[in-house]
């Protein structure tokens, strides 16, 4: 019994041992960099879901073998957290025994010198006619303006010296550092959380989880963590480049929004730009992108108003902002009417293919098909950006022909638009009519709120500075040994040891012999 | 001057450059010819072979400058002016001015002489690959790009990238080195059990490689470069990249393609640091690392622009597809302002 114990024990310490050697971080470490391939080669679910998606419609028959092994979340799969965890647990195993050596040391005196100071790696000899009590209080003034912590035996007729203790505690700094980042990242994703909405110019946002189109919470949050903020989208600049090599890109987006920081607060104003979030509290909104909400009203059969005001349309493509989109028409009567099709910011004919041929709003047209009867509410959630057609009837000419409503717009945000002249269209077999309005812009706004990203972006920099003493400070010791001779002189060794790897302390002993020389008065 | 005329001003600047380091690699290349017939330990301080090379690195001295002067005026060229780091064409420019403007700052510390033909021509095949397969014209940044953390995250990353480069350079050396001196020890050793009489000395060596440094005065380099440049990049992947994108993007760090392969790349360094400092590691299997991570350096550049595409909003190419999810789970693009 107490035999086997005894080997479970050891067995026990064995594997601390071997967890915490340099070996085995150095062997986790580029583990962890092969792990983190996977994550850039397929498509994350919290990076893009939307190419998550994509690549299980294409790939049917691997994807559940890559679910089971988490592949589209690799950074929060159970096999990747391992391998960081044992780092974790690998440095702090390592560190911690390390502290408390260094602790030690720190306050222990430079140790005495070696008998022979020629075999060190550094040394130097040299004879002169000083005494020997000169020569030691001449090298303890010259190491000491070194920086040297300076230890004298004047009975042994040696100088102890040492310095560069700091490196030692930049590296311990470093490796503590990366586990306050590692703190402030986890805080992040378990108090955090981001979501994002489309707002159309002239509506606005309240910040509660159901206004947002997602939102991926951490996992700790509670509802009434969100701030209770409100803000009021106005207006939207932009400005299209006409000539150049980016002809058609479009710059200086900027969002004019009126917020109040909570119910009954004074409102303030805002212009957001990209890369000039606006923080509210601890929550940030940033605009990440844009495009167009044409305003239909759909009248029924009886011509009463069905649905009217802005929808937005979603961009299918950067350069034109050719956008797709639907309208839902759900009060018409007798049938709900449902139109799906497509949005031309500046539509031109070309070939017959209608185009647009500039993303600037300066011809909007719609083209689009209607349908008539079950929009599929009663199915439960349904997007605003996805028609259900399975329950619905296509609106064809009487004559069998394809219908199309195809309309120019009656104004472009808000100016009437002189050159669109037909701006309704009468829907076949009566069953009412559709007329495209006017055209405004909408953003996407991102909200996030990241708990401890403070605390992450002081922990690099602690690791930075760290890394920095761990790597530039140059621990030595040097010892000056006196003796005196026959012949009344005295002869000076002086050895030098370097304690971190890729340093070469030769330099250093020529100067220090230099000094000892010149008597320590070269550089006073 | 015009738009157009700086335009005009960087491209001439950059075949002037192109043309100067291959006048510099000829020099060197002549340089090396010469020296190859002398013994390792004698280096002409006068003569043909000290004018070739001094003559190469006055050469390569004028092609930095001409190559600085490319960089500029391609930032003039702009409207607005600004930094010229919007592409791989630029970002390729302003890396290789980075190797040979640390090259040649650090020429007389370390003595690197013996690096020069290696480091000239590495610059001009890079260079002439960006002429021909990276060249795009003078565009305006697009919106997410102007920032100033866009400055101060590429200047360091730039940084990085040329001292890790030429780090790399020192690597390969070294196990070239390494394997000559292997083998010249192996052939010692035969000589002295072949011959069984006298030592005869070491014969004096000859050759290129008898003229690159010890392979402890390499890997002493190596580190030191290393050194230098790990900080540097930890400044730019892990604070002032995550600090810009926190700015630009909502969120600090996503685990994006080139974010991961920028964490990939520091950890394969931060692996390499610490094979320096454990047994069994040193020397030859450091080199080695030193070397994956340049590669990780290199795919993190060209890989994820070619064959990640548009999927990384790092992408120099297309702005990427802010993806709307709507209620049904159905993910639909919206337009990114990037
Ligand atoms: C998150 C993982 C880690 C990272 C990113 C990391 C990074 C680094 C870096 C960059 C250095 C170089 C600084 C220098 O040369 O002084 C270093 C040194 C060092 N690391 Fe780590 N490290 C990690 C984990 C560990 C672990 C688990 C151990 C212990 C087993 C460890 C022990 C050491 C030691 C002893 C040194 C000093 C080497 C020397 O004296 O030069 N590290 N580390």
């Amino acid at each position: 019994m107490a035999a086997s114990e005894l080997g479970f024990l050891e067995l026990l310490r064995w594997a601390w041992r071997q967890l915490t050697s340099m070996r085995t971080a150095l062997v986790l470490l580029l583990l962890l960099a092969l792990a983190a391939i996977p994550g850039s080669v397929i498509p994350q679910s919290n990076t893009d879901a939307f190419a998550v998606q994509r690549w299980q419609d294409e790939h049917p028959k691997l994807t559940p073998i890559y679910e089971k092994l988490e592949l589209f979340s690799v950074f929060d799969s159970v096999w990747f957290s391992a391998i960081y965890l044992l780092l974790v647990v690998s440095l702090v195993g390592c560190i911690l025994p390390r502290t408390r050596v260094y602790w030690r040391a720190f306050r222990a005196k430079p140790p005495a010198a070696p008998r022979n100071l020629a075999r060190l790696p550094h040394h130097a000899t040299y004879e002169t006619t000083e005494s020997a009590d000169e020569l030691l209080a001449t090298a303890e003034r010259v190491l000491r303006k070194r920086r040297y912590r300076v230890v004298v035996d004047a009975e042994a007729g040696t100088v102890s010296a040492e310095k560069g203790h700091l490196r030692e505690a930049g590296n311990l700094l470093f490796h503590l550092a990366i586990l306050v980042v590692l703190g402030g990242f986890a805080t992040g994703s378990l108090w955090g959380y981001q979501g994002g909405v489309v707002v159309a110019q002239g509506s606005g946002f309240s910040n509660t989880i159901t206004q947002y189109d997602d939102f991926v919470p951490g996992s700790l949050l509670q509802a009434s963590d969100l701030e209770p903020f409100h803000f009021e989208f106005d207006k939207f600049d932009i400005e299209w480049l006409e000539s150049g090599p980016r002809q058609g890109m479009a710059q200086k987006f900027a969002a004019h929004l009126r917020y109040t920081e909570k119910p009954g607060a004074e409102e303030k104003k805002y212009a957001l730009r990209v890369n000039h979030p606006l923080s509210i509290g601890g929550t940030d909104l940033f605009l990440i992108g844009h495009g167009y909400a044409p305003h239909i009203t759909v009248r029924d059969a009886n011509g009463d108003i069905a649905a009217s005001g802005p929808a937005v349309f979603l961009p299918e493509d950067q350069a034109s902002f050719r956008s797709f989109g639907v309208v839902k028409a759900s009060a018409a009567k007798p049938e709900p009417i449902g139109l799906e099709g497509l949005l031309f910011p500046t539509f031109l004919m070309i070939d017959g293919t209608p185009m647009s041929i500039f993303g600037d709003d300066r011809n909007p047209f719609i083209s689009m098909q209607a349908y008539v009867g079950d929009l599929g509410w009663s199915k439960g959630s349904q997007s605003v950006y996805v028609l259900d057609k399975s329950g619905m009837k296509l609106l064809e000419k009487p004559d069998g022909g394809l219908f199309r409503v195809d309309l120019c717009a009656a104004k472009i945000n808000g100016t009437p638009n002189t050159s669109c002249k037909n701006s309704t269209v009468k829907l076949p077999d009566g069953a009412g009519s559709v007329t495209f309005d006017d055209i405004t812009p909408w953003v996407r706004i991102q909200i996030s709120r990241t708990p401890g990203k403070g605390i992450a972006l002081g922990g690099v920099v602690l690791a930075l500075i760290g890394l920095l003493g761990s790597l530039f400070i140059r621990p030595r010791r040097v010892w000056v040994r006196v003796r005196r001779r026959d012949d009344a002189e005295t002869l000076v060794e002086v050895g030098g040891l370097e304690r971190s790897n890729g340093g070469d302390a030769t330099d250093e002993i020529d100067e220090i012999v230099t000094q000892l020389k010149g008597r320590g008065t070269e550089d006073s | 001057m015009s738009n157009d005329a700086w335009e005009t001003l960087s491209n001439q600047s950059v075949t002037a450059a192109g043309i100067l380091y291959f006048l510099a690699l000829l020099a060197h290349s002549a340089q090396w010819a010469a020296l190859r017939k002398l013994p390792a330990d004698e280096t002409p301080e006068s003569g043909q072979v000290a004018t070739f090379g001094r003559f190469g690195l006055l050469l390569t001295g004028i092609a930095c400058a001409a190559h600085f002067v490319a960089l500029v005026a391609r930032g003039l060229a702009a409207d607005p002016n600004r930094v010229p780091w919007g592409n791989m064409y630029e970002f390729t420019l302003s890396a290789t001015f980075m190797v040979t403007f640390a090259y040649l700052v650090l020429y007389r510390k370390y003595k690197l002489s013996w690096l020069s033909p290696w480091v000239v021509g590495l610059v001009f095949v890079t260079m002439m690959i960006a002429v021909i397969w990276l060249y795009e014209r003078v565009a305006p940044l697009t919106e997410a790009l102007s920032s100033p953390w866009l400055v101060i995250h590429v200047i360091s990353a730039i940084l990085a990238s040329g001292v890790f480069f030429l780090g790399g350079l020192v690597s390969i050396l070294f196990l070239v080195k390494a394997r000559s001196e292997a083998r010249e020890q192996m052939q010692e050793r035969e000589l002295v059990t072949a011959g069984g009489g006298a030592p005869l000395g070491p014969a004096p060596r000859t050759g290129i490689l008898a003229r690159i440094p010890s392979t402890d005065a390499l890997d002493r380099l190596s580190y030191r470069l290393h050194a230098f440049a790990f900080p540097v990049w930890t400044f730019a992947v892990l604070i002032s990249g995550p600090i810009w994108a926190h700015y630009a993007w909502s969120r600090y760090w996503g685990w994006d393609a080139k974010e991961v392969w920028a964490f990939i790349t520091w950890v394969v360094y931060a692996a390499y640091l610490h094979a320096r400092a454990t047994a069994g590691w040193k020397g030859r299997n450091a080199a080695i690392l030193a070397l994956v991570g340049l590669a990780t350096l290199l795919f993190n550049f060209i890989g994820i622009n070619y064959f990640f595409g548009g999927s990384s909003q790092h992408s120099y190419a297309e702005a990427p597809a802010a993806v709307v999810q709507v209620d049904a789970g159905i993910g639909v693009g919206a337009a990114p302002l990037g």
